[in-house]
């Protein structure tokens, strides 16, 4: 037993070392721009570029607006499915799914070619509409982790119950859906919004090939061009991500509060 | 929505699939409609006409190339993230190692597995690149030239030790719930048996993991098939896996047919498809066990 656990130690050990040495490499890379000792010359390099600013900007932006399109689709999807469709869930959890299977490159190209200027929905026509589309396929992208996050969050409550319990008392289905639905998901959704927002802030792929200014295609412009400012770049987009997936952590250790109180 | 649906009976038949309009047409048009453009354009000549000559295209060296480039990089990605996100899994879960490193280990796979993309590459730069902290701390202590053994992180094995880094996390996070499943009365009954550990883990253990196994290898290789951004960082167009040659397809036709872009992308859907059909039907054979 003894023996176990030391190879144990070993194997975790090992791979401790290789998760940690990126994260410390990019760290130490990233302070070296002022020849001969660190400073944080990178990071103000990065930080006072307009470029930077207007492309993280305008990922924050298109991260917030689809979390929010995000949640206006899929709560009242998931509600009304548990509650009057329940036969068609599995259907629906399957289409949910779907985008991890459909390599996002596919898919913007799919896009690009439905939605040209001489299409039905010409979207890519104007930059307002290529916005629009990007929000969209980002929405697409979010899809499976915003579904299972408030598929899950719906699944402790009994939904039929307080419904009927609700229709009783003479409140209507926006009602239902805004005052009793959302709020007992809240937690639910903030831990897929919290995902969608770390995906969204680095994506490249979409972003690239509709042409948006983007914080993605800002990084690799960056790293084509410059030496030390990539590394910057890398830990603050390891900082966003890990502030989410902290808040994640954090919104979890809150849900079964919520839960108690039901 | 049907806001103003008075909660008697007239929710019948019709008012049941109205509530749920809004996502079919999103899914509609921003998921289904687009792929299937993608594969109807994949069959079909310029004009419009069925053909099967854009798949026919695909036979082409240059595309042959690329494709056995991706799936070599998907394989050995998806084997060795599973070999080492197993041994990583069994030691915290198993090893008998303090409940934190466990919860960590989580954590970080969660967060990990999540960050394939361009700051990835960047990460990999700094540390392994030619004036990356592990090159430069390498020649400086141990008087040893990364780049004189031959391994350069603008190649194969450099794209495939940056894509193990979320590999191996995906394999910690999907592996950890099957190895959770394995009872402790089995190890308890084959020890009453006589049985030593490695006949345990040989005809108890890896024949109930087996399913899930299989179905991670699967998992991590349409994980790896699908990713883009990755390797655009780290290798520029320097090395033309599938992904990235439909990337300068959509931007500038560089195949010179823009059908042959469709078949393209067709074939990725398909690869990606039944890797993670295999996926999906391994894993309720696994659960199984699960109960």
């Amino acid at each position: 037993m003894k023996r176990t656990k030391f190879w144990a130690w070993v194997a975790a050990a090992a791979g401790a070392v290789y998760f940690l040495l990126p994260l410390i490499g990019t760290f130490e890379f990233s302070l070296r721009a002022r020849r001969g000792v660190y400073s944080f010359d990178a990071y103000r390099s990065v930080l006072s570029d307009t470029q930077f600013q207007s492309t993280f900007l305008y990922s924050v932006i298109m991260a917030l607006l689809t979390i929010m399109i995000g949640v206006l689709i899929v709560t009242p999807t998931a509600f009304w499915v548990r509650l009057k469709l329940p036969a068609i869930r599995p259907v629906v959890e399957f289409v949910t799914l779907l985008p991890l299977v459909i390599p996002p490159i596919v898919l913007v190209f799919g896009y690009i070619r439905l939605y040209n200027t001489s299409s039905f929905l010409p979207l890519t026509g104007s930059s307002m509409g290529t916005n629009l589309l990007l929000m969209l396929g980002y929405t697409t992208l979010a899809l499976p982790y915003m579904y299972r996050a408030v598929d899950t969050g719906l699944r402790t409550l009994d939904v039929r119950t307080i419904t009927e319990a609700a229709q009783m008392l003479g409140a209507g289905w926006i009602t239902i859906l805004a005052r009793l639905v959302l709020p007992n998901v809240l937690v639910a959704i903030l831990s897929g919004a919290f995902l969608t927002f770390a995906i969204v802030i680095g994506e490249y792929v979409l972003a690239a090939l509709l042409n948006r200014p983007a914080f993605g295609p800002y990084m690799v412009w960056m790293g084509s061009n410059r030496a030390y400012e990539p590394a910057a770049l890398a830990v603050i987009s390891f900082a966003v991500t890990w502030g989410c997936l902290g808040l994640i952590q954090l919104a979890t250790r809150l849900a079964p509060h919520t839960r108690a109180k039901r | 929505m049907t806001a103003t649906a008075p909660p008697k009976r007239i929710d019948n038949q019709i008012l049941k699939w109205i509530g749920i309009t809004p996502f079919a047409l999103f899914t509609l048009l921003f998921l289904i409609l687009p792929t299937s453009k993608i594969v109807v354009a994949s069959f079909q000549t310029p004009d419009g006409a069925f053909t099967l000559g854009n798949l026919a295209g695909l036979w082409a060296p240059s595309i042959i190339d690329a494709a056995t480039l991706s799936l070599k990089l998907s394989l050995v990605t998806a084997l060795f993230g599973c070999l080492l996100g197993l041994v990583i899994a069994i030691a915290v879960t198993r090893g008998g190692l303090p409940v934190w490193l466990r919860g960590g280990m989580l954590t970080f796979s969660g967060v990990a597995s999540n960050f394939a993309g361009v700051p990835l590459a960047f990460a990999f730069i700094a540390t392994l690149g030619r004036l990356g902290l592990v090159t430069v701390l390498l020649r400086d202590w141990l008087g040893v030239n990364l780049a004189a053994t031959g391994f350069n992180l603008i190649s194969f094995t450099g794209l495939a030790v940056t894509y193990l880094y979320f590999q191996i996390p995906l394999m910690i996070l999907i592996i950890t719930p099957a190895l959770d499943g394995l009872k402790r009365e089995w190890s308890e009954a084959a020890q009453t048996l006589g049985a030593s550990s490695a006949q345990y883990w040989r005809m108890v253990a890896l024949p109930v993991l087996w399913p899930s196994l299989l179905g991670s290898f699967a998992l991590l290789f349409a994980n790896a098939f699908g990713a883009v951004a990755t390797a655009m960082a780290l290798t520029g167009s320097a090395l033309s896996i599938i992904p990235i040659i439909l990337f300068a397809q959509i931007r500038g036709d560089v195949l010179n047919n823009p059908h042959l872009g469709y078949a393209l992308a067709f074939a990725m859907i398909v690869v990606t498809g039944v890797a993670n059909l295999i996926y999906i039907l391994l894993r309720v054979r696994a659960e199984r066990w699960m109960k």
